[in-house]
This record gives structure tokens, C-alpha cells and sequence, in this order.
């Protein structure tokens, strides 16, 4: 996983509620074994016409949002399904940033896995920073987590909380899987005494 | 004193969370362990991919149960998947298990079927566990007093690797449901009262246990429905405490404890439930007598009706994300606001899924499709959720049932609940379904899905619009 860095990025509103993960990546895309290549059908079904064109309407489809890294949202961000295909999509469509009141628990712990840092704002903040993207469509974002900061151009920057153990795998770009194998010891000896506690798990 | 011991009174939440904490450091995330580990064809390629390019190893393979369910076809099983990249993912999906050494119920076993169906056939999650998968409706697992949550593809392959997960505390929900249901209202309809109650983010942060005298009257299968959409309320897991029910449906069972363990995991279980007086950080309350059978009218869960509702109009909401939500959902499901629900027709209709896709639902769908027979110019299929189920209903007549009133009965699967492996809606036509989601496009681009319990779906089968059930 890539380190996340201090970064100034165009910020795109997707100014929806409840965007789900049926949404972000439908399910006729799910049929891949690998990980990669997903960002190409990120919100496929609002995206693109129904003969592939793009559809003009759609909000990431504005041209001043092109190259956004940030991307801001509604409440209730990434409900249903738990596909980490959602994250996948969303960062190989090249946003590492999201900022929402709240997120879906499933879907956020798979950003985090993913080096997608997903912000949560005030309904104040949110609505601060979806007027001044509206006002200023292309507008770019500091976003440094480091210090916890978001900044803006127009003001309204602010400082926002994080779990400080998201928050060091997201800076290190550090493995999971190879922090928990640090406890190794500890499994092993959990293990040992769950077997005698549960024997008919084991048996 | 008294206050001391009110501290020490636990939620079965509480008591599973700390029987399975391996670390609990300050700085980092606690460690739970992974008693259950179950798996299907879509969100697990990738984990095993990202094993084997780190070179590590699945450390219980015995934890792990494995079927294909999302992508398999429902009808011509015999003949090669027509789809490529679903027949690549299913091959994957057998070959992981194979190098692995794990077991699997492929599309030809008779133990095939869906995940959260097969799995408590086999007895394969006890109360007490820690259950996961890379599927939301994981939550199933919850009906038996066991912590099961949908985890995503990385935490797949964290659980394979180290049999732990880095986890968050939850917050507890206790919703208590008291009184009796009506006639023909079902735990389908509970699960929807509730999400229509709390909406898609109320549960966001908690899981919840439901308590009360209308949850103990439910069946296992019950209990399973109703757990199995906690996700639609936002909580990652749903509990109800074990009983007689729950032992009497593990006994004997492939993979329940038997002999001399029997009476040692039963002393455990029964030390499960929560302590009377524990502490919830929220409790939510509904009247069973309140619940009519619910219908979807939008495209979240959270937007649903009892049948003898209308269509709501999006004045109506006083919170504004609501009232546009209420305008978009309209204005996809094609309908206009007071619309009477029963006199919404429908095309197709699909009971199902591992939701309602057990033996009670088919038996209650039945009940109702006897002797009718299936509207003009719909469609209705009835999925089994496992080929059990499918044997079961065989044995006891049901598909002769369905197939005399115009049914098309197939071979188990995921099917329409997510429209993955070829059943679909085409643009704007309309299901009864009796799946989990109703969100844009879910059963297809452009389709239009009203969930509801499988009576109801039955019932609007034979009339071709949604019926009042309960007045039949």
C-alpha cells in the first residue's frame, strides 16, 4: 500500500445521500478475480449512457472534476454490500481522499485497507465545503493528514478526528496482515487455551 | 455495591467480544479471533491471490466452509456456464479450495446452495461464536447467538493468515419487539418495520440484539431472516439470544458438537444471553400486533410501507435529504405519490435468496400459490436457497405447488437477489422479490425491485398487483 501524503487536489461533489455500493460498482462487475482495473466502471450505471457514451448529466463527469483525488459526498457514504470492489473502484479511479458526515462501517474499514482515507465532518463542515466546490467547481483541497487538517481557498478548512491506529497505517502504508503477525505468540496461545475451553470446536 | 454489580452485568455482545479478544493494547486496534470462517466464489479470488504473492498460508483450514452461490446458473446446471468470467471465477473459486485444503460445496455437491443458507444445515456456527465472510448478510449467523459479521476481501485474507481481525468495539441496540404478529405478517416484515423505522444508518456503529416475546415466538429460520437484515438497518450484526429452539435445531447435526460434548457446549451456550438488567446504549421498540406486511416503495430499505399504505408523496418529509430521496426513488421506481401500494402491478416475481430462501418460506409461498395460478404476462420463479431446501420442498409436494400454478422452479443460488449470474429485471420492469435490497439497479439496470415477505410475493404472483394478504 502506497504511503498517503500530504496532498492539493481538485475536490469532486457527489452531492447524493446513501450512495451504495450496488452504485459505485454494480454487480456485473464483480465477476474479476483480480483486484485491479475497476475504476473504469466506478458508478458505471449513473456514468454512462445506455449506449456507453458518458452521460453529461452525471456529476464525476463534469470536465473541471477531472483529476479530483478528493472526493466529497452525502451522509450514509458506501451502504450495502461489503465488496471491496467499492474501494478498488474508487481508487483506481484515483481518489485517495473522502469527505461525509458518515460512512457505511463495512465500507469503511475497506477504504483504510485500501489507502482511501474517508474523513468524517460535521453536517456543518459538509455543507461548507459542498457550497464552496458548487460556487467553484475545479476548487482544490489541502488535505494533510499529518496534521489533521483539511484547507481550503475559500476559508473553510478545518481540522478533523481519525483513529490514531487507521491513521498510522495510512502514513506508513504498512501491511495489516504483517502488524497482526507481530502477535503471533499471542494467537498461538489463544489458540491453545481455546481448545481447552471449546473442545467440540476442535474436535 | 449495587452499583458495582450493575457495572458487571454483560450483553451477549459483551461476552462474545471478550471470550475472543487475543490483544487489547492501547495504540492499536483489539485483536479478535475467528472462530468461522465461510466463503463464495466473489469476494475471495483476490485474498487468495494476495496469500499466495506473500507466501503465507491459511492457518485453520477446518474454520473455513466454502460454496458458490452468487454466480451459478439456477436452471441447466448440466451445461457448461455460459458467462466466461463468471466460469473463470467459479473454476478459481474450486481451485483455491483444492491447493488450500478447504471444504467446499461445489455447484454440483448436494450440499450446494447459499452460504447463509448451507451453513446452518450443516450446523457449522454454534451460539458464542465469531463468525465472519466476505458477504454483509453474514448478519444471518447472528439468529443463533453467534457474532457474525460481512467483513471485505482484505479482511478475507487477514482472517486466512492470522484467524484474527483487527476490530472496533460496537456500540449495542437492543430492539425489542413484543406482542403477537397478525396473521400473515412475517420476521421479513419485523426487518423491514425496523429499517423503516431507524433507516439504512440507524444500526451504523451498533449491533443489535433483538429481544422481546415476538422474537422468541420466531422460528430459527425466522430469526435468521430478521438477523440477516441488520446490515439494511446499518448495524453489522444482529443477535437474539439461543434457547430450546436453537439447541434443538444444532442437535445432531454434521457439524454440531455430539457425545460427550454436547452437555459442555450446551453449559456454555446457556451462559450466553444477556445479563437481565445489562446495558444497552440504545434500545428501539416496536408493537408485533403494529406490523402490516410490508412493500418497498424506493430504492433503500428504509423506504417501505405496510400494504394498506400509499405511495408517500415527498412533501411529506420535513428532512430535506429525505424529501429528495423520496423524489429520486420516485421518480427511477416510476411510480407517483399516493399511489394505493395494492394497486401497483408487477412482471416478475422472485422468492428467494438468503433472506427467504428456506423450507418456512417456500411452505408459506406455497400456502398461498395453491390452486391459483400466475397473473398475465408475469413471470414468477422460486429460487430454493439450497439444494436441501429444493429436496425438502420436493418431498413435501411444494414444487408441484408452484409448477401447477405457473412457477418456474430452479435449482438453488443467489439468483435475482443481486442478478449476478444472468436472472435480471430489463429496464423498468417491476419485482416482487423477497431479497434484501432494493437499491437502483440491483436486479438489473433499470430494474425495479419491491421487497416483501414471500406470502406477499406469492399472492402478487397469482393477482398480478400487490395484495392485502390479510385479507384473503
Amino acid at each position: 500500500m502506497e504511503p498517503y501524503k500530504k496532498h492539493e487536489s481538485i475536490a469532486a461533489l457527489l452531492n447524493r445521500s446513501n450512495v451504495d455500493t450496488d452504485q459505485i460498482i454494480p454487480k456485473q462487475f464483480l465477476k474479476k478475480v483480480e483486484r485491479s482495473g475497476f475504476g473504469q466502471h466506478l458508478f458505471h450505471d449513473w456514468r454512462f449512457n445506455d449506449d456507453g457514451s458518458d452521460n453529461a448529466e452525471f456529476e464525476l463527469n463534469k470536465p473541471a472534476f477531472k483529476g479530483a483525488k478528493i472526493l466529497v459526498a452525502g451522509d450514509n457514504f458506501g451502504c450495502g454490500s461489503s465488496r471491496e470492489h467499492a474501494p478498488w473502484a474508487i481508487a483506481d479511479y484515483g481518489f485517495n481522499t473522502i469527505i461525509s458526515t458518515s460512512y457505511a462501517d463495512i465500507f469503511y474499514n475497506n477504504c483504510f485497507k485500501n489507502g482511501i482515507l474517508a474523513i468524517r465532518v460535521d453536517k456543518e463542515q459538509l455543507d461548507k465545503l459542498m457550497s464552496e466546490i458548487a460556487a467553484n467547481e475545479g476548487v482544490r483541497f489541502v488535505v494533510d493528514l499529518e496534521n489533521q487538517q483539511i484547507t481550503t481557498p475559500g476559508g473553510n478548512g478545518f481540522s478533523f478526528e481519525i483513529d490514531p491506529f487507521r491513521k498510522s497505517n495510512l502514513l506508513s502504508g504498512l501491511d495489516d496482515i504483517g502488524l497482526t503477525l507481530k502477535h503471533v505468540d499471542k494467537i498461538d496461545q489463544y489458540e491453545q487455551q481455546h481448545k481447552k475451553n471449546y473442545p467440540w470446536l476442535w474436535a | 455495591m449495587q452499583a458495582l454489580e450493575y457495572v458487571m452485568k454483560k450483553t451477549m455482545y459483551e461476552k462474545i467480544w471478550d471470550s475472543h479478544l487475543v490483544v487489547d493494547e492501547a495504540g492499536q486496534a483489539p485483536l479478535l479471533y475467528v472462530d468461522r470462517h465461510l466463503m463464495h466464489e466473489v469476494t475471495s479470488p483476490q485474498a487468495f491471490e494476495g496469500l499466495r504473492l506473500s507466501g503465507r498460508k491459511v492457518r485453520n483450514p477446518h474454520s473455513i466452509l466454502a460454496t458458490m452461490d452468487h454466480c451459478v446458473p439456477t436452471k441447466n446446471r448440466d451445461l457448461p456456464i455460459a458467462d466466461p468470467i463468471a466460469k473463470k471465477q467459479i473454476e478459481t473459486m474450486a481451485e483455491n479450495c483444492r491447493v488450500n485444503g478447504l471444504k467446499l460445496y461445489d455447484m454440483t455437491d448436494p450440499n450446494n446452495g447459499v452460504i447463509h443458507v448451507v451453513v446452518p444445515e450443516h450446523g457449522f456456527v454454534h451460539p458464542g461464536m465469531v463468525v465472519v465472510c466476505g458477504d454483509s448478510h453474514t448478519a444471518t449467523h447472528g439468529a443463533f447467538g453467534a457474532l457474525a459479521f460481512g467483513i471485505g476481501t482484505s479482511e478475507v485474507e487477514h482472517v486466512m493468515a492470522t484467524q484474527t481481525l483487527p476490530q472496533k468495539k460496537s456500540k449495542t441496540m437492543q430492539v425489542i419487539v413484543n406482542g403477537e404478529l397478525s396473521k400473515y405478517a412475517s420476521a421479513k416484515d419485523i426487518a423491514l418495520a425496523i429499517t423503516g423505522k431507524i433507516g439504512t444508518a440507524g444500526g451504523t456503529g451498533y449491533v443489535i440484539e433483538y429481544t422481546g416475546s415476538a422474537i422468541r415466538e420466531l422460528s430459527m429460520e425466522g430469526r435468521m431472516t430478521l438477523c440477516n437484515m441488520a446490515i439494511e438497518a446499518g448495524a453489522r450484526a444482529g443477535l437474539v439470544a439461543p434457547d430450546e429452539k436453537t439447541y434443538e435445531y444444532l442437535k445432531g447435526r454434521e457439524f454440531a458438537p455430539s457425545g460427550q460434548y454436547w452437555d459442555q457446549a450446551l453449559a456454555y451456550w446457556k451462559s450466553l444471553p444477556s445479563d437481565e438488567g445489562a446495558l444497552f446504549d440504545a434500545t428501539v421498540t416496536l408493537e408485533a400486533a403494529d406490523i402490516a406486511p410490508q412493500v418497498s416503495w424506493g430504492t433503500s430499505p428504509e423506504q417501505v410501507t405496510g400494504v394498506d399504505g400509499v405511495v408517500p408523496a415527498p412533501e411529506s418529509f420535513t428532512d430535506e435529504i429525505k424529501r429528495q430521496a423520496c423524489e429520486n426513488a420516485l421518480a427511477y421506481m416510476g411510480l407517483t405519490p399516493n399511489t394505493k401500494i395494492t394497486d401497483i402491478a408487477i412482471d416478475l416475481v422472485f422468492i428467494g435468496s438468503c433472506t427467504n430462501g428456506r423450507i418456512e418460506d417456500f411452505r408459506i409461498a406455497a400456502e398461498m400459490a395453491k390452486g391459483t395460478k400466475v397473473a398475465n404476462g408475469v413471470t414468477a420463479i422460486a429460487v430454493p436457497g439450497s439444494y436441501h431446501v429444493k429436496q425438502q420442498a420436493e418431498d413435501e409436494g411444494l414444487d408441484k405447488i408452484f409448477i401447477d400454478a405457473g412457477w418456474e422452479w430452479r435449482d438453488p443460488g443467489c439468483s435475482m437477489c443481486l442478478a449476478m449470474n444472468g436472472d435480471e429485471l430489463t429496464k423498468g420492469q417491476r419485482s416482487a422479490s423477497t431479497s434484501n435490497r432494493n437499491f437502483e439497479g440491483r436486479q438489473g439496470k433499470g430494474g425495479r425491485t419491491h421487497l416483501v415477505s414471500p406470502a406477499m410475493a406469492a399472492a402478487a404472483a397469482a393477482a398480478g398487483h400487490f395484495v392485502d394478504i390479510r385479507k384473503l
